[in-house]
């Protein structure tokens, strides 16, 4: 039984970072919103997917120019996630503008935020499903495929009890740019006068705004960069798995949201961890699941699986495991 | 000031005006003929689109045929189309909206059987009968209900098959089971499972995803790591196009095998080249083999500028069979309008259809004793797959 788990252990920790690195970066988004506004904006999974599409669409769009072959499929891939980022930034700043800055003003209670939240991720789901299928009738798009070339990664030469593992082009690239995006991120929040405002409002907002500091603005820019974040990690999602619908922001952004809360909430380091171990997780579960059970659970129960550890943690450290235990202001 | 009151109020309006003028009903008799509707519900938003969108226009197609025979009896027909998004909850609701409808006297419908179970309990209370092109689950007919009849095959018979050229064909020693969890998939992948092991082969694993999800490689690299002859999925194209896909990429290369949920254009279009050595049997048969079928793809592709789907002329034969039975119905009520008891009675008591694809006689619960299994195989990548072999009852 172990030898069999730990043969099949280079595959699963790909697979597992592949997908953890997104629920990762998706992760970045709620916890940076939270810690600045208490505001879980639960539309951000569908910011997520509305990245994606238009990632799609700019891909379809060069290749129906011709781009596609007369450049480099690196230079046109770093074209569609800026473009895609960029896009998705401003989607976050009006979707802040228009639905949670009107609530935020008339101080209503939080909880009608949340609920805010929920309605906008509902119709960024209906509307791009709509545009979706407006052509074919069927929202399922399919992204041409870039960057499949497979690799094997030989453990089993340099450990023999390891297997094989294989992996394509494409795991490569949503490390690399995760990783880009996650270090200049963790720069920007602790080195720059912006991160620094960041962090003065998300500490204290009505004393930071007597610092000089344009609360509303820094707002803006933290849903600007959460969103563009999220869309561009859409993209890396539509390149690594080939497919899209409008609904993948849904189960997505629940587990990014719940990586989020393991983390401990508010916390970008704890976001990029958390969302690093619940993909690792999830895929060790279904992976091994039938195996450690004897075929009495199988790989349906992966989302049970990772979930009994978070449980199992929150009950230990509730404050999420790089959180801080906070003392209730008086 | 006033202005900013103003923008909220004219969009409430548009929006009030709107919901109206989208609900304005068209019901009641045309032109001093008295209205007959034939229901269809399948799936025409959401990922099974592609197979219910067939379905109604199949339907659409042989009502349109046959308007003129019904003008001269003094009826007029139509196609009431609603959309069950392949939910249950969906079906159900959509099932009570037809039931109340008078004008409705039959439905072609639900492509999915976990949609199709759930529905023809309502048809049951009201006597509203039931075709169904594509619901092949045992129990949706095991349950003996009067309404529901298919055209189709059952999965006991669909699962099996594939099991047979699987193992026998295939030579299949090592199988790796995957199933959907949905009433369908994990109903197909059972009957799959069971006559294999009867065959001698060995099951290395029966495992489940889940809807909507799109990264497999969990299940797939415990898949590829027992090294199985062939891969069996039990479940619909926009999973089953993906697992496809991944499996391939993790270097499995032997031939993949599922069911007729993988028949359809998107099977390729989501799995692309890897969608080559990939089997599938379908309770559908390949409507462009005969005169009669390569007649019927062309009038389709005419009326709707799409091509044939599988299920388009199923769709076509199950509205066929309605139309028929309620012919007879007709006449045997002295031409006049007959009831839903009547149009149930008379269209399980059709025998002997010749339709499009398939013929029809009904036995007592509702299976057409005509029904085959066909085998396909993806030679290339590209839609439809090359006919291999057909197996009948």
């Amino acid at each position: 039984m172990l030898a069999h788990i730990i043969q099949n252990l280079p595959q699963v920790l790909i697979d597992g970072l592949t997908l953890g690195v997104v629920y990762a970066v998706v992760a970045i988004g709620y916890t940076m919103v939270y810690g600045i506004l208490e505001l879980i904006n639960f539309a951000h999974g569908d910011v997520f997917m509305t990245g994606s599409f238009i990632g799609a669409t700019v891909l379809f769009l060069f290749m129906g120019m011709g781009f596609l072959t007369a450049l480099p499929a690196l230079i046109v891939f770093l074209i569609v996630i800026i473009i895609a980022g960029i896009a998705t930034g401003l989607l976050g700043v009006g979707i802040e503008r228009v639905a949670y800055r009107p609530l935020r003003r008339k101080n209503a209670p939080k909880l009608i935020a949340l609920i805010t939240s929920i309605g906008i991720s509902f119709v960024l789901e209906d509307s791009v499903r709509f545009i979706a299928e407006l052509k074919t009738g069927n929202y399922i798009v399919t992204a041409p495929s870039i960057f499949n070339h497979r690799f094997t990664l030989s453990a089993h030469d340099w450990f023999p009890f390891f297997n094989n593992a294989t992996f394509q082009g494409s795991f490569i690239l949503v490390l690399a740019v995760t990783v880009v995006m996650l270090v200049s991120l963790d720069l920007f929040v602790n080195k720059t006068k912006w991160g620094m405002a960041m962090r003065a409002v998300a500490q204290d907002r009505d004393t930071a705004s007597l610092m000089t500091i344009n609360v509303n603005r820094v707002i803006s820019v933290t849903f600007f960069i959460g969103s563009a974040l999220g869309g561009a990690t859409g993209v890396l999602f539509m390149i690594q798995y080939g497919t899209i619908d409008p609904y993948i922001g849904f189960i997505l952004g629940i587990k990014a949201f719940t990586a989020a809360v393991l983390g401990g909430i508010g916390n970008i380091r704890g976001a990029m961890f958390g969302g690093v171990m619940l993909g690792l997780l999830e895929m060790f579960a279904a992976a091994n699941l039938s195996i450690i059970t004897h075929g009495a659970m199988g790989a349906e129960y992966k989302d049970v699986f990772a979930f009994i550890i978070l449980i199992l943690v929150l009950i230990f450290k509730p404050e999420g495991l790089f959180g801080k235990a906070v003392v209730e202001k008086v | 000031m006033k202005l900013k009151k103003m923008v909220p109020l004219a969009a409430a309006v548009i929006i009030v005006l709107g919901l109206i003028s989208g609900c304005a009903s068209n019901s009641g008799s045309s032109g001093g003929k008295e209205v007959i509707e034939i229901g269809s519900q399948s799936p025409l938003s959401g990922s099974s689109a592609t197979l219910g969108d067939a379905i109604r226009l199949g339907a659409q197609l042989a009502i349109e045929d046959q308007k003129a025979a019904f003008e001269k009896k003094g009826f007029t027909i139509k196609l009431k189309d609603l959309d069950d998004q392949g939910d249950p909850k969906k079906g159900v609701a959509n099932a009570q909206i037809l039931a109340s409808d008078k004008n409705v006297l039959a439905l072609v419908g639900h492509l999915n059987s976990g949609v199709a179970i759930p529905s023809s309990e309502v048809y049951e209370k009201n006597n509203l009968a039931m075709v169904s092109p594509a619901t092949t689950a045992t129990v949706v007919t095991d349950r003996g209900l009067k309404s529901v009849n298919r055209i189709c095959a059952r999965d006991d018979f669909q699962g099996p098959a594939g099991a047979n050229f699987a193992v026998k064909t295939l030579k299949a020693k090592k199988i790796f089971v995957i199933q959907d969890k949905t009433a369908y998939g994990s109903g197909l992948a059972e009957q799959f499972r069971d006559q294999a092991k009867k065959l001698g082969a060995e099951i290395v694993g029966y495992e489940g995803i889940t809807v909507g999800e799109k990264d497999f490689s969990g299940v797939l690299s415990q898949a590829v790591a027992k090294k199985p002859d062939l891969i069996y999925f039990g479940g619909v194209y926009a999973e089953g196009g993906l697992i496809i896909k991944q499996a391939r990429q993790k270097g499995f290369n032997g031939p993949i095998m599922g069911g007729d949920g993988l028949d359809s254009s998107s099977t390729v279009q989501i799995a692309g080249d890897a969608v080559k050595g990939v089997y599938l049997t379908s309770v559908a048969g390949d409507v462009t083999k005969t005169e009669k079928g390569q007649e019927f793809a062309k009038k389709y592709k005419d009326k709707f500028g799409k091509n044939v789907e599988s299920y388009s002329a199923y769709g076509y034969d199950s509205a066929a069979v309605i139309l028929k039975g309620l012919m007879n119905a007709i006449n045997d009520n002295d031409g006049k309008k007959p009831s839903r008891e009547q149009v149930e009675k008379a269209i399980r008591a059709v025998k002997d259809y010749d339709g499009v694809t398939t013929k029809v006689s009904f036995n007592d619960k509702g299976d057409n004793t005509y029904a085959k299994v066909y085998i396909y195989n993806f030679e290339q990548a590209k839609y439809p797959p090359v006919q291999k072999a057909e197996i009948s009852q």
